[in-house]
């Protein structure tokens, strides 16, 4: 239970965000335009679908306890793995970090009272409610059999369940991102406290900015093509479908240049979060933080330029092929340089177990096996093989569940004293984070060698040889579900009975550390002047640390 | 794959390793610590952006060599049709002998297979020649492999396509060339020959009498064009390969022959894709007649153009 000595017993601050009682009731929630409680309506909504796509997921997974198929019919299987992948994807994933840590620390990490414009952040909420209502409505009038992908002519001719809510609500839901992505531009452009300098904002910025580029440059793409598809399906008109004059390929390119760009939109801002916990917790700088803050542009922008890698096995010509197989390897160096350079900071700091490090570490472990395993996809003689295999559902899970949720979910354990004011228990979180990533490797590790003896993807039966890996991964899955429930138990009793945390309890350099928890309405009594480097532990007196080096200075790189 | 394997697995282990020592070794002493100032090494960024670049290349070079002989079929193949759809594979050997969710190949030669949808996408991936490829509606894809040991072999489809795709799969029964021949000819029936029936269609849908085998008609001769090049009224010049020849019978005004009008009707619709397979074998088995000197299809040699 104990947290650090540095921080005392204390009260909660007299008033702050939650407790402001500028209007009373439900009232005063759906109306706010705080983006800390508007972060907090997002962080409801979202869980509400992760729980749905987590449930849809353990049933996957007991379905696929024997060959034949343990749980349920063809049909249904079908819509199970539809609905967690649309579910996931659009509805938790994209907005999770963005929506909830960017929403309620972009402002504090910069010093601003609130986002640019207060009343479109909240019209976003609205909008992603909005989606959700008709996706949750095409769920439960008869499902969606068609894959995340929605590959056409299946879904605009001849699928048979509920694929026009279901397009009509992503649809509405692109622009929630968009909207969300455009506040933060223009916050993290004109809304710097004085002394906030480009370079000293935290990594976590960087990386949000490189995410929105991608939201309002790639989700128009993705909201024109899905509309297109849902046109083809109510009028017959012909964009896709070959018999009437259109092409399904033309999908897949429009498809991808929206859906692999927002592989990143889940990835970055994960990264994001990475960059605050390890320096944090090694109470030093980050190894080369203009290299990281590079790295994010750079991999939002490569990122634009490799969609086609997803296509190698469509018949696309061999020239296609040969270039965005070369862009897709070109991508994988701005990920390498990050994890070098998270690894490197670790050397000679002064590490401390706390939960947050936890994750973090349990991050890069489970994000290098998925980026390394993305160099086997990316080369065009293996991917013939390995293509629409399991290996790409445990490759795409090791990036978004092993990297994003995982980077989500330390986030959370990060910022969960400044969000609510309080600490959680110590020891059980450490022991959670331990069961998340052994639960998480038993879950998809296997999946790698299931798709290497060449189990197809979205098989409802599959051959009795292949029973012995699946079985295993069905039995992680069950570990891993104990890895998200405990949190979600401990993080829920902490909000009432968790020892109150003070100001900054870990603790870490950021501005957003430097108000109350929880912080007020308007963020800061004064506006700050930022006046130190960024992740600089030794010239901050405020931060109660030893401030000599207890070890001799390095040969090199030190100033 | 060994080699990215092997670049793989050192650059996980190391990682791992390192956290994990710097995890144990700095440790926090006491409370208050700091860690040791260091801000970046400009030199070390250089090594590990360099360093995999360079192999990552190499992984891109291997994987492309390999990518591009299996795009490009060698000349000798063994032509077998295969149409998916809602949820069965149909194959049709050249003689014309048709099987379902099966597939016959003779060990050691060169198999190509020309792959048609009739519905939604579907791929045919068969795990232990490492081979897949995916079957669009609208488009003739090909792959090909060559069998090197005789035995039975799963065959999927690995292309979501709807409620019983997981359904969508069989067997490739590799044959010594003896065994397929005798296997060919004990099942084949003689109407089922492709050439015989797209012979059949070429006269009932009327093409013979545009086309006319000496260049007479109003359409070009097809005598000698699979194959060849064709010449264009726009001036660029085609392959005849399948896609051609369906993509002629389909949308005739795609592409034009040089000195012809656009009057042909389109077929869409009217034709199944089995049919346009034995109108296309029909078409191939006219690649040995006699060529006319006026009325044909094909380009001129470069040189009388």
């Amino acid at each position: 239970m104990s947290n650090t000595p540095l921080t005392p017993d204390r009260e909660l601050p007299h008033k702050h965000y939650l407790n402001a009682s500028y209007r009373s009731g439900l009232r005063s929630w759906l109306l706010t335009t705080d983006h800390k409680r508007i972060a907090l309506l997002y962080l409801a909504s979202v869980t509400v679908f992760f729980f749905i796509g987590g449930v849809l997921a353990t049933m996957i997974r007991i379905h696929l306890l024997t060959p034949g198929g343990a749980l349920v019919t063809p049909e249904t299987y079908n819509k199970l793995f539809t609905m967690h992948g649309v579910a996931m994807i659009f509805f938790f994933l994209i907005p999770s970090i963005p929506a909830v840590f960017g929403n309620f620390l972009i402002p504090l990490m910069i010093g601003a009272k609130d986002l640019a414009f207060p009343k479109i952040n909240l019209l976003s909420w609205y909008i992603y409610v909005v989606g959700g209502c008709f996706v949750l409505y095409s769920f439960g009038t008869g499902g969606l059999d068609t894959g995340w992908t929605f590959y056409t002519p299946l879904s605009s001719v001849y699928s048979n369940s509920a694929v026009t809510p279901a397009v009509i609500g992503i649809f509405i839901n692109g622009f929630s991102s968009i909207l969300t992505g455009l506040n933060f531009i223009v916050t993290i452009h004109t809304m710097r406290a004085p002394g906030m300098t480009w370079f000293r904002m935290p990594l976590f910025v960087w990386a949000h900015y490189a995410t929105s580029l991608v939201m309002i440059l790639g989700t128009p793409v993705v909201a024109i093509t899905l509309l297109l598809a849902g046109l083809e399906r109510m009028f017959h008109l012909g964009f896709f479908n070959p018999a009437l004059g259109g092409d399904p390929i033309l999908f897949q390119h429009l498809f991808w240049f929206y859906s692999h760009p927002a592989v990143y939109i889940m990835i970055l801002p994960a990264m994001g979060v990475i960059s605050e916990i390890i320096p944090t917790f090694a109470r030093k700088p980050i190894f080369g933080y203009a290299f990281i803050a590079g790295s994010s542009i750079a991999i939002a922008v490569i990122g634009f330029l490799v969609w086609a890698h997803h296509m190698f096995v469509t018949g696309e010509s061999t020239y296609a092929a040969l270039t965005f197989s070369f862009l897709s390897y070109l991508v994988a160096i701005p990920s390498a340089v990050k994890v070098f350079n998270w690894t490197s900071t670790l050397y000679k700091g002064s590490i401390s177990w706390d939960p947050p490090m936890i994750y973090a570490l349990g991050f890069i472990g489970l994000f290098v096996i998925g980026g390394l395993t993305g160099l086997f996809l990316a080369c065009l003689g293996l991917d013939i093989h390995i293509h629409d295999t399991y290996f790409v559902v445990a490759h795409f899970h090791y990036i978004m569940v092993g990297g994003a949720v995982m980077g989500y979910v330390g986030g959370l354990h990060f910022w969960w004293p400044k969000i609510t004011g309080r600490l959680y228990p110590r020891s059980l979180s450490r022991f959670a984070a331990v069961v998340l990533f052994i639960g998480f490797n038993l879950t998809f590790f296997p999946q790698f060698i299931l798709g290497y003896l060449g189990m197809p993807r979205r098989y409802h039966t599959y051959p009795p040889e292949f029973q012995v890996l699946n079985v295993l991964s069905t039995a992680g899955a069950s570990i891993l579900a104990l890895g998200y429930l405990l949190p979600m138990s401990y993080l829920t009793w902490s909000m009432r009975y968790g020892r109150v945390a003070g100001q900054n309890p870990w603790p870490a350099t950021g501005l957003e550390w430097k108000t109350d928890s929880p912080p007020l309405t308007e963020n800061f009594e004064v506006t700050p002047v930022v006046t130190w480097e960024p992740y600089d532990f030794k010239n901050r007196p405020d931060l109660g640390l030893a401030t000599g080096a207890p070890l001799p200075a390095p040969a090199h790189g030190d100033d | 794959m060994l080699f990215i394997s092997g670049i793989c697995v050192f650059f996980a282990a190391a990682v791992t390793v390192a956290i994990i020592i710097f995890f144990f070794k700095y440790h926090r002493k006491t409370p208050d610590a700091v860690g040791i100032t260091i801000h970046e090494d400009w030199r070390l960024e250089a090594v590990w952006m360099i360093v995999p670049l360079m192999l990552s290349m190499a992984m891109f070079g291997w994987g492309a060599v390999v990518y591009v002989d299996y795009r490009n079929a060698p000349r000798d193949t063994l032509d077998i049709y295969v149409i998916g759809k809602q949820w069965m594979w149909k194959a049709q050997q050249p003689n014309g002998l048709k099987e379902i969710n099966e597939l016959h190949v003779p060990v050691g030669r060169n198999i190509r297979l020309i792959l048609a949808s009739e519905d939604v996408i579907h791929d045919f991936f068969v795990p232990a020649f490492r081979v897949k490829m995916d079957v669009v509606p609208g488009h003739y894809n090909t792959m090909w492999f060559r069998p090197t040991r005789p035995g039975r072999y799963h065959f999927f489809c690995s292309q979501y396509c709807g409620t019983n795709h997981a359904l969508m799969g069989g067997w490739v029964t590799v044959m010594e060339p003896s065994d397929y021949a005798a296997w060919l000819s004990g099942s084949a029936g003689g109407n089922a020959n492709p050439v015989v029936a797209g012979e059949k269609l070429f006269a009932e849908k009327a093409c013979s009498t545009c086309h006319v085998a000496n260049g007479t008609g109003r359409s070009p001769s097809l005598n000698g064009v699979y194959g060849a090049q064709v010449l264009l009224a726009d001036g660029s010049i085609v392959v005849a390969d399948e896609a051609y020849i369906r993509e002629s019978i389909l949308q005739p005004n795609a592409k034009i022959v040089a000195g012809y009008l656009p009057l042909m009707p389109s077929f869409q619709g009217q034709l199944t894709e089995e049919q346009i397979f034995a109108l296309t074998a029909y078409i191939k088995s006219l690649q040995s007649q006699p060529v006319p000197a006026k009325g044909a299809g094909i380009a001129p040699p470069a040189g009388k153009r």
